[in-house]
């Protein structure tokens, strides 16, 4: 959720979640997701809140950048609240337009699920704020090693997501190189009609597919020629290891369901 | 002299059987602690070549035995470990997000403890040179400095032969000289073994010995000093003639008895000197 | 077509924190019919100032002139395209931009996005084919079936087919073995005088700046570093030196050649023909 556009806007830092397990990450964001949908009154919405906001504030990122780049995102939960605004037919009725009534259930009704949805996203985008893209991959490698067990090919995966994030730079810079030599042989990208634009897009997208598939081709190559096998045998460098902090972050969290559970209705 | 480090006996290559020989009828023996340099126009066979020694391709016909074994499908994998290459594109070779993980592939292909791969990152990016750069990531390096780290990535599992591919092609003076500087050090300093491919004749000037090819066949194995008297075919095979053997040429021209074949500038000078001195 | 750069900076990403100043008020002119060569290592900031000379960046402070095209952040370009039109960009490695189905096709291209008619573009390709050195034959072949070198005179073609008034050539040599480079650069010679076009050679090979340019600029840090005619910019071994560039071997060994003959003169020699000549003057010693 919100992943896609929040990778790659990793803000390094030092902080407590900077430095937690990756794996510890992924795992209170999964039970996270799961709890949320247990709050049911103002005070478990509070506590949960309270999580969400306390780790944003040991991250030390500003939280205008936060903001910032949850922007496409804001849309979205307005949608969600005017929806249940206008659903919802609980309650008294709190305002009458014309044929238009809106009840005070639904108020209720909007405003927590717009705060579900604001605090799942807040949650996620803490990993990709905190967490570099590798780091993801190396802890979604570990997490999912026990399906290799039932030839799911876990380091293969693993292997295709980190390459792919070490040639996005690339491709970006390709790209726009690409863009500019057929620019100056006079391919408009920016304005005409919508169909001459999607034209345009040809002699961009046909030289992309030919060096990335020559990329892949060089890459196999020069991996081959490294010694690389497969996954069988290799050892890793990067070693993921909880450590205290990470077991005390899950006491925490333990600590945060119970809390919850008690005071929910 | 004992086994031979790279002996090719007959070696033909060829893509399919429609497709014209890359490589005709090839022998040539390199002993351990060579510098050789193997050079060419494009398109003459020489990173055919590389790629047979490491057995990227095999060949058509004839043999290549490394260090006296056989490479075949069966012996391939023993045989890489022993040869590093280094190819032409910077980015096409980088497989790690940051330069230390980079330079740990080829050690955690070989199945290396990580307290020891810790190690020998440390020491091969000293021997590049590039300490500072263990975190960075590929995007942020130059081409020459991406080079140096895949260098660094075959030093980590040193290997007893470095193949240069083209490898300074794309880079800029600059990088090609600190390139050059950096493999003309470790050769030493690691007792390396090594093999450069290249159009340029300036990276052949301190081999030991050249492989000239042309249009798929050994055209002579030489020394350089020998091989840049040879101007005539050197023009004639889309190679390039260095400064100082042109210009000795039109001193020639010019009725001016330069005996021996310089190779430098300081060696024309002395030249020069010594006829002034004569007059 | 004159090009004037007045104090010409450029800032990318302005206002962010990566922000990164490319250039840094840059000003020269350059006459119509020169020949000049842009050197600088990489990230001096010469790519950025190449890419201002047929707006595909606009400079973030100063004015940048191209003929009757003026380019500068206050002003809206229209007719970009246009000036395009007249200014022929070959990018390093331009046979990464070929994507059509043909050779022939491909070389059309530009051509035809400029509005050349169909006649006169197929006359342009038989006359243009050649001079680059391609077969006529592979016309109708596709580009991805030739060789390196091959794709690169394809790229060459498609952009010589535009008859642009100026060249803007980023290291069109690189990554070629030595008798290709040869050939394009003598081609693009040719093309310059015969044509009587601009030419702009960025690159990093100074023999090729001493051979062709009668005007070289040298960028250091976003700056102009020095400029002048080439075999006195390229004499001033200590101010290249500084700035991590190569001395041209020719005019290397002429200052070692003054340097144990003791002779005092400030010479400049262009050529090896040159020098070799000079030095049949002088080795014997009547100059001593």
């Amino acid at each position: 959720m919100g992943g896609s556009m929040a990778i790659g806007q990793y803000v390094p830092g030092n902080s407590l979640i900077h430095k937690l397990d990756p794996r510890t990450k992924i795992i209170i964001i999964f039970f996270y997701v799961i709890i949320v949908f247990f709050a049911n009154n103002a005070a478990s919405y509070g506590l949960l809140s309270a999580f969400v906001i306390i780790s944003l504030i040991n991250t030390r990122i500003p939280i205008r950048f936060v903001l910032k780049g949850l922007t496409p995102v804001w849309f979205l939960i307005l949608f969600t609240f005017i929806l249940h605004l206008f659903v919802t037919k609980e309650g008294e009725v709190i305002y009458q337009l014309f044929t238009l009534e809106i009840y005070s259930g639904g108020v209720k009704q909007g405003l927590m699920i717009s705060l579900r949805f604001g605090l799942l996203i807040f949650m996620t985008s803490l990993l990709t704020l905190t967490t570099t893209p590798i780091e993801i991959t190396d802890a979604i490698e570990a997490l999912l090693h026990p399906l290799n067990k039932v030839k799911f090919p876990v380091h293969e995966l693993a292997l295709m997501m980190s390459i792919s994030l070490r040639f996005i730079p690339t491709l970006m810079q390709e790209t726009d190189k690409i863009s500019k030599a057929q620019a100056s042989r006079g391919v408009d990208f920016r304005t005409g009609p919508i169909k001459e634009r999607i034209k345009a897009i040809v002699p961009l997208l046909v030289p992309l597919f030919v060096s990335a598939f020559k990329r892949a081709e060089e890459l196999a190559m020069a991996m081959e020629s490294r010694g690389y096998q497969g996954g069988e045998g290799r050892s890793k460098l990067r070693e993921l290891r909880f450590l205290v902090k990470d077991y005390l972050i899950f006491g925490l969290f333990i600590l945060l369901t119970i809390g919850l559970l008690m005071i929910r209705q | 002299m004992g086994i031979p480090l790279v002996e090719f006996n007959n070696v033909s290559f060829r893509y399919n059987e429609q497709s014209s020989w890359a490589l005709k009828n090839c022998s040539f023996i390199i002993e351990k602690d060579e510098w050789i340099a193997i050079i060419g126009h494009n398109g003459s066979g020489k990173s055919t070549i590389a790629k047979l020694m490491n057995g990227l391709l095999f060949p058509s016909e004839g043999e290549i035995l490394i260090n006296g074994v056989e490479l075949t499908h069966e012996t391939v994998w023993d045989i890489r470990r022993d040869i590093g290459m280094v190819f032409q594109n910077p980015d096409n070779q980088f497989v790690g997000a940051t330069v230390q993980d980079d330079i740990a592939f080829g050690m955690e292909n070989r199945g290396m403890e990580r307290e020891l791969m810790i190690e020998r990152i440390e020491s091969s990016l000293q021997a590049v040179e590039m300490t500072e750069y263990r975190l960075i990531e590929p995007h942020r390096l130059s081409g020459g400095q991406k080079q140096r780290i895949a260098i660094a990535g075959i030093l980590a599992v040193s290997p007893s032969l470095l193949i240069l591919d083209e490898a300074t092609v794309m880079l800029d003076p600059r990088g090609r000289s600190e390139i050059m500087s950096t493999v003309a050090e470790l050769r030493v300093a690691e007792s390396l073994s090594l093999i450069t491919i290249t159009h340029d004749l300036n990276e052949v000037a301190q081999a030991d010995k050249v492989i000239v090819l042309n249009q798929g066949e050994i055209w002579k194995v030489t020394e350089p000093r020998q091989l840049f008297t040879e101007k005539v075919t050197l023009k004639n095979m889309g190679l390039d003639i260095p400064f100082i053997t042109a210009l000795v040429d039109e001193l020639k021209k010019r009725k001016i008895e330069i005996e021996n074949e310089p190779l430098n500038d300081k060696e024309l000078l002395e030249e020069l000197w010594t006829l002034h001195l004569k007059t | 077509m004159d090009i004037t750069f007045k104090n010409v900076s450029y800032t990318y990403q302005a206002g962010s924190p990566f922000s990164h100043q490319a250039l840094n008020d840059v000003s020269f002119h350059i006459p119509t019919g020169s020949f000049v060569a842009i050197i600088g290592h990489t990230g001096s900031g010469k790519s950025t100032l190449i890419q201002h000379l047929n707006g595909l960046t606009i400079p973030t402070e100063g004015i940048v002139e191209v003929g009757p095209f003026t380019l500068s952040k206050d002003k809206k370009q229209k007719d970009i395209k246009s000036l395009r039109s007249k200014v022929g960009a070959v990018f390093q490695y331009p046979e990464h931009q070929l994507f059509e189905e043909t050779v022939a096709k491909d070389i059309a291209f530009g051509p035809t996005n400029f509005g050349v008619s169909e006649t006169e573009i197929n006359r342009r390709i038989k006359e243009i084919v050649p001079k680059v050195g391609l077969d006529a034959e592979l016309l109708e072949r596709s580009p991805f079936e030739l060789s390196g070198g091959q794709m690169r005179r394809v790229a060459i073609a498609g952009v010589l087919a535009t008859k642009p008034e100026v060249f803007v050539l980023d290291e069109p040599t690189a990554g070629l073995d030595p008798r290709g480079q040869k050939e394009i650069m003598n081609m693009f010679s040719d093309i310059h005088h015969s044509e009587k076009v601009t030419t702009i050679l960025v690159t990093h090979n100074m023999e090729d700046a001493l051979k062709y340019a009668d005007h070289v600029i040298i960028m250091n840090k976003g700056k102009v570093y020095m400029e002048g005619k080439p075999e006195e910019v390229l004499l001033k071994t200590d101010e290249l030196r500084q700035v991590n560039l190569d001395v041209p071997e020719s005019i290397l060994f002429l200052k070692n050649y003054l340097k144990k003959f003791a002779l005092q003169e400030e010479l400049s020699v262009k050529s090896i023909t040159e020098l070799a000549d000079f030095i049949k003057e002088t080795y014997k010693g009547d100059y001593l």
